[in-house]
C-alpha cells in the first residue's frame, strides 16, 4: 500500500518518504548505541542482549508464520543447531588458531541453520497448514531426542561449552565483558532485521505472501508453492541459526534445551503476542515476552501459568497481537475520532482490571495451598502481602472475579458501540478503515 | 526369541489400542471442526490425574466411571466457550488456542499435583498375573486395559456405523449446513463430539495411569506421538489412525526389546571407529532409539506418501 502512495506522490515527497524510511533505521541504530549509557547495570545489559537474540529469532519465525502462513512447532531446531555448530566452531577456531574473529561466528550458526533447514525443510514443507504444523513438531522431537542420544556431539544433558575470549582479537576486543557482547548482539540484530525487512520487499517475499493467502492461485500463475515455502523455510532457518549462535556466544554454552519444545513454544508465543501481521510485531513481542519472563519470575512462582493464560487471551480477543491492536486505531487517529473511544476504554478498564486482580488473587491463594501449604499462610505475591487462610481473601477474590466479569461484559459492549460510532465517522471523512 | 515376539506383540497391540483410543477422538474432532486439538493429550493427562484423585477418595472403579465424564464436560466447555469464539479467526488461531490450553493445563496440573510422579496403583482386584507364558507373568491389569480399549473401539464403531446418532454425526462431518437445515443443532453436535472425544482420551488416561507413570509431563511425552499417529494415518481418516496406532505401538514396543546396534550387527567385522562422533552412531542400540522411531516413521511416510497412509489428497 505504501508503495502505491509513494509512486503516486510528487518527487519532492518521495525524497521525504525515503528520508523517513532510512530515518527509522538510523534512529534504531542510534538508540542501540546509546542504550548502554542510559542503563548501565550488568543486569540491564544481559537483558538487552537476550532481547536482541529473541528479536532475531522471532523475526525469523515470522518469515514462516506471518509471511508464508506456516505454523511451525519446531523452529528451535535451527536455533539450537546453529548454537551447537557455533560452539563447536569456536572450539575449533580456538584450538587450531584460525584467523576468524568472534563477530563472524554468528555466520557459522546461520550457515548451520541454513544447511539443516535445507535438508529437513524439503520434507517438512511438502504439506502446508495443520499437517505442516504436526510435521514440524515431529521433526523437532526427532532432532531433540537425537541430541540426547548422540552424546559426543551434543554433550548429553550438560551440553557443550566454549570460551569466547580465546578467538582471534581484532581491534583488541576480547569480548570478555557483557558490554562488548551487547554491542555484538546489537550489531547483528540490526543487520538481521534490515536483511529480513529487505527480504519482505523482494519478489520472493511477495510470493511468500501469495502462498500464504492463496496457494492455488500461485500454482495457476506458474509457481510451485512447495518451492516458495521451502525457500522461506531456508531463510527462516538461516536467521534462526544466527540467533542461536548469538545465544551460544552470550552463554558460552549450548545444551539440548536450545533445541527443545520449550524454546519452540517461546518463540511462537513471542511472535504471536507481538502480532504476526506487521514486520514490527515480532520485535514488540520479543521485547515484551523476554522482559516479562525476566520480570515475572521474580514476582511469582507460577509465572508460566500467567504466561499461558495471557497467550490464550491474546488468541481469543486480539488475534492481531499487540501491534494489531495498536494499528487498529490508526484510521481513527487519522480521522481524529480517537477521542470518542478513549472514555469508554477508561470505563471498561476498571472492571477488567478488577477481574484480572481477582483471578490473580485466586490463583496465588490456590498455589499457596497446594505448593507450600505447610508454610505461613501470610504469603506474598507481586510484592503484596495477603493472608491465604482468611475467608476474607477468598471472598474478595470471588467477588472481584464475579462482579468484575459482569461489569466488564457490559462496559466492553459499550466500547464496541463507541468503536462503531468512531469508525463510521472516520469512514465518512474518507479515511479507509 | 518366541517369548520376546509374543510378549512384545501383546504389549505393542495394547499400546497401539491405547493410542487409538486417543487418536480416534482426535481424528473425529479434526474432521468435524477442521482443527487439530493440540490439548488432546492434556485431556488424557487430566483423565489420569482425576482418576488418581478420585480413586484415592472412593476407589478405582468409581473413578473409571466418574473421571471421563468430568473431563468430557471440561472438553465440551472448552469447545463451547473457547474454540467456538476463536473459530472466526481461522484455523491457525484455533490451533494456537489449543496449544496455549495445553501449556496452561500442564501448569495447572503441576501446581495441584506437583512435578514428581503420583502413586497411582493398580486396583487390588486386578493385581495378579493373568497367565504365565514362557516363564513371564503377564499382569491381569494389562489384559483389562486391552479389554477396555477393544470394548470401546467396538462400541464406537457400532455407534458411528449402526445408530441414528452416528448417522447424524457422519452427516455433520461432511455436510454441516444440510444437517443444520434438517433441524439438527450442529453446534451442539460439535460440542458433544468434542466432549466425547476428550472423554475417550480421559478413559485412556484413567486406565493407562496405573500401568504407566502418572506425571505432569505425560501429556508432553505422548502428545507428539499422537500427532505422528494422525499424520501417518492420514489426517481425518479413522481407519488410517487405527492402522497407524497399531503400527507405531508395535514398532516402538519391538524396538525397545531389541538390544542390537550397527556395531553388533557387523560383529567382529565392525571397524573400531576412533572418531567419537561416528562411534556414537555406530554403537547406539535400537532400544535407545525406540523413542524416536515414530518420528523416523513420520519422515519416511512423508517422503513416500505425503498425504499419509489412508489420507486423501490435500484439498
Amino acid at each position: 500500500m505504501s508503495d502505491l502512495s509513494n509512486a503516486a506522490a510528487a518527487p519532492g515527497s518521495l525524497g521525504a518518504a525515503k528520508f523517513r524510511f532510512y530515518g527509522w533505521w538510523i534512529a534504531t541504530a542510534i538508540v542501540l548505541v546509546v542504550l548502554p549509557y542510559i542503563f548501565r547495570s550488568g543486569g540491564a545489559l544481559t537483558a538487552f542482549s537476550l532481547v536482541g537474540i529473541s528479536i532475531i529469532f522471532s523475526l525469523s519465525y515470522n518469515i514462516l508464520l506471518g509471511q508464508t502462513g506456516m505454523l511451525s512447532f519446531g523452529h528451535a531446531v535451527y536455533y539450537g543447531l546453529g548454537g551447537f555448530l557455533a560452539v563447536h566452531g569456536m572450539n575449533l577456531i580456538a584450538g587450531m588458531k584460525l584467523p576468524v574473529p568472534l563477530p563472524l561466528v554468528p555466520l557459522i550458526g546461520g550457515l548451520a541453520g541454513l544447511f539443516f533447514a535445507a535438508i529437513l525443510g524439503w520434507v517438512s514443507t511438502r504439506r502446508s497448514g495443520t499437517a505442516f504444523a504436526m510435521i514440524s513438531l515431529g521433526v523437532a522431537e526427532l532432532v531433540a531426542s537425537s541430541a540426547l542420544i548422540l552424546r559426543s556431539f551434543f554433550g548429553g544433558e550438560a551440553g557443550i561449552s566454549a570460551n569466547r575470549t580465546k578467538l582471534l582479537r581484532v581491534f583488541d576486543l576480547n569480548f570478555g565483558s557483557q558490554i562488548q557482547i551487547y554491542y555484538l548482539v546489537a550489531f547483528w540484530t540490526l543487520i538481521a532485521a534490515i536483511a529480513m525487512y529487505a527480504l519482505t520487499r523482494t519478489p520472493l517475499g511477495r510470493m511468500c505472501n501469495a502462498v500464504r493467502d492463496n496457494p492455488e492461485r500461485v500454482q495457476f500463475v506458474g509457481y510451485d508453492p512447495h518451492v516458495v515455502r521451502y525457500l522461506a523455510f531456508c531463510f527462516a532457518g538461516f536467521f534462526a541459526g544466527i540467533a542461536g549462535a548469538l545465544a551460544a556466544i552470550n552463554f558460552e554454552i549450548a545444551n539440548s534445551a536450545y533445541l527443545g519444545a520449550v524454546q519452540s513454544g517461546t518463540v511462537l508465543f513471542a511472535t504471536y503476542i507481538g502480532g504476526v501481521g506487521f514486520f514490527i510485531g515480532p520485535i514488540v513481542g520479543a521485547v515484551f515476552v523476554t522482559l516479562l519472563s525476566l520480570g515475572l519470575s521474580d514476582l511469582t512462582s507460577v509465572w508460566q501459568l500467567y504466561f499461558g493464560i495471557f497467550f490464550i487471551a491474546v488468541v481469543m480477543f486480539a488475534p492481531g497481537g499487540i501491534t494489531g491492536l495498536l494499528m487498529m486505531h490508526r484510521p481513527l487517529l487519522k480521522a481524529g475520532t480517537l477521542g470518542r473511544v478513549l472514555p469508554s476504554y477508561l470505563i471498561a478498564f476498571v472492571p477488567t482490571l478488577a477481574m484480572v486482580a481477582g483471578l490473580m488473587l485466586a490463583i496465588e491463594t490456590i498455589v499457596h495451598y497446594t505448593v507450600n501449604s505447610d508454610e505461613d499462610p501470610k504469603t506474598k505475591a507481586f510484592g503484596i502481602q495477603f493472608d491465604a487462610s482468611s475467608p476474607i481473601t477468598w471472598a474478595l477474590a470471588a467477588a472481584l472475579i464475579i462482579v468484575g466479569f459482569f461489569l466488564a461484559r457490559k462496559t466492553w459492549t459499550r466500547v464496541g458501540r463507541a468503536w462503531d460510532d468512531a469508525t463510521t465517522v472516520a469512514r465518512e471523512k474518507g479515511v479507509p478503515a | 526369541m518366541l517369548e520376546l515376539i509374543v510378549i512384545s506383540t501383546l504389549n505393542g497391540v495394547l499400546y497401539g489400542m491405547l493410542l487409538f483410543l486417543m487418536a480416534s477422538g482426535l481424528t473425529v474432532i479434526f474432521s468435524m471442526l477442521g482443527v487439530l486439538n493440540f490439548a488432546h493429550a492434556s485431556f488424557y493427562m487430566l483423565g489420569a490425574f482425576f482418576g488418581f484423585q478420585i480413586s484415592r477418595w472412593i476407589g478405582f472403579w468409581p473413578a473409571l466411571l466418574i473421571a471421563p465424564p468430568l473431563v468430557g464436560a471440561i472438553g465440551a466447555a472448552v469447545e463451547r466457550y473457547g474454540l467456538r469464539p476463536v473459530h472466526k479467526n481461522g484455523h491457525v488461531a484455533e490451533l494456537l488456542f489449543t496449544f496455549g490450553l495445553a501449556f496452561a493445563i500442564e501448569e495447572v496440573v503441576q501446581i495441584i499435583w506437583g512435578k514428581s510422579p503420583v502413586d497411582f496403583r493398580v486396583p487390588p482386584l486386578l493385581d495378579f498375573p493373568a497367565f504365565t507364558i514362557f516363564s513371564t507373568n503377564y499382569p491381569a491389569y494389562k489384559m483389562f486395559m486391552l479389554l477396555v480399549s477393544i470394548v470401546i473401539f467396538a462400541g464406537l464403531l457400532i455407534t458411528l456405523k449402526k445408530t441414528r446418532i452416528g448417522l447424524i454425526v457422519q452427516a455433520a462431518l461432511t455436510h454441516p449446513h444440510m444437517v443444520g437445515h434438517l433441524g439438527h443443532n450442529v453446534g451442539r453436535i460439535f460440542m458433544l463430539v468434542f466432549g466425547v472425544g476428550t472423554a475417550l482420551a480421559a478413559v485412556a488416561g484413567v486406565i493407562a495411569g496405573p500401568a504407566l507413570v502418572t506425571q505432569s509431563n505425560m501429556a508432553g511425552l505422548l502428545g507428539p506421538i499422537l500427532f505422528v499417529v494422525v499424520v501417518v494415518g492420514g489426517l481425518g481418516s479413522l481407519p488410517g489412525a487405527f492402522i497407524a496406532s497399531l503400527l507405531i505401538g508395535l514398532v516402538q514396543t519391538f524396538a525397545v526389546s531389541i538390544d542390537g546396534s550397527l556395531a553388533s550387527a557387523f560383529g567382529p567385522l565392525a571397524p573400531g571407529y576412533k572418531n567419537p562422533f561416528v562411534a556414537d552412531i555406530w554403537n547406539v542400540t535400537i532400544a535407545q532409539i525406540a523413542p524416536i522411531m515414530p518420528y523416523f516413521l513420520l519422515v519416511l511416510i512423508l517422503i513416500v506418501r505425503p498425504m499419509g497412509l489412508l489420507g486423501k489428497r490435500e484439498s
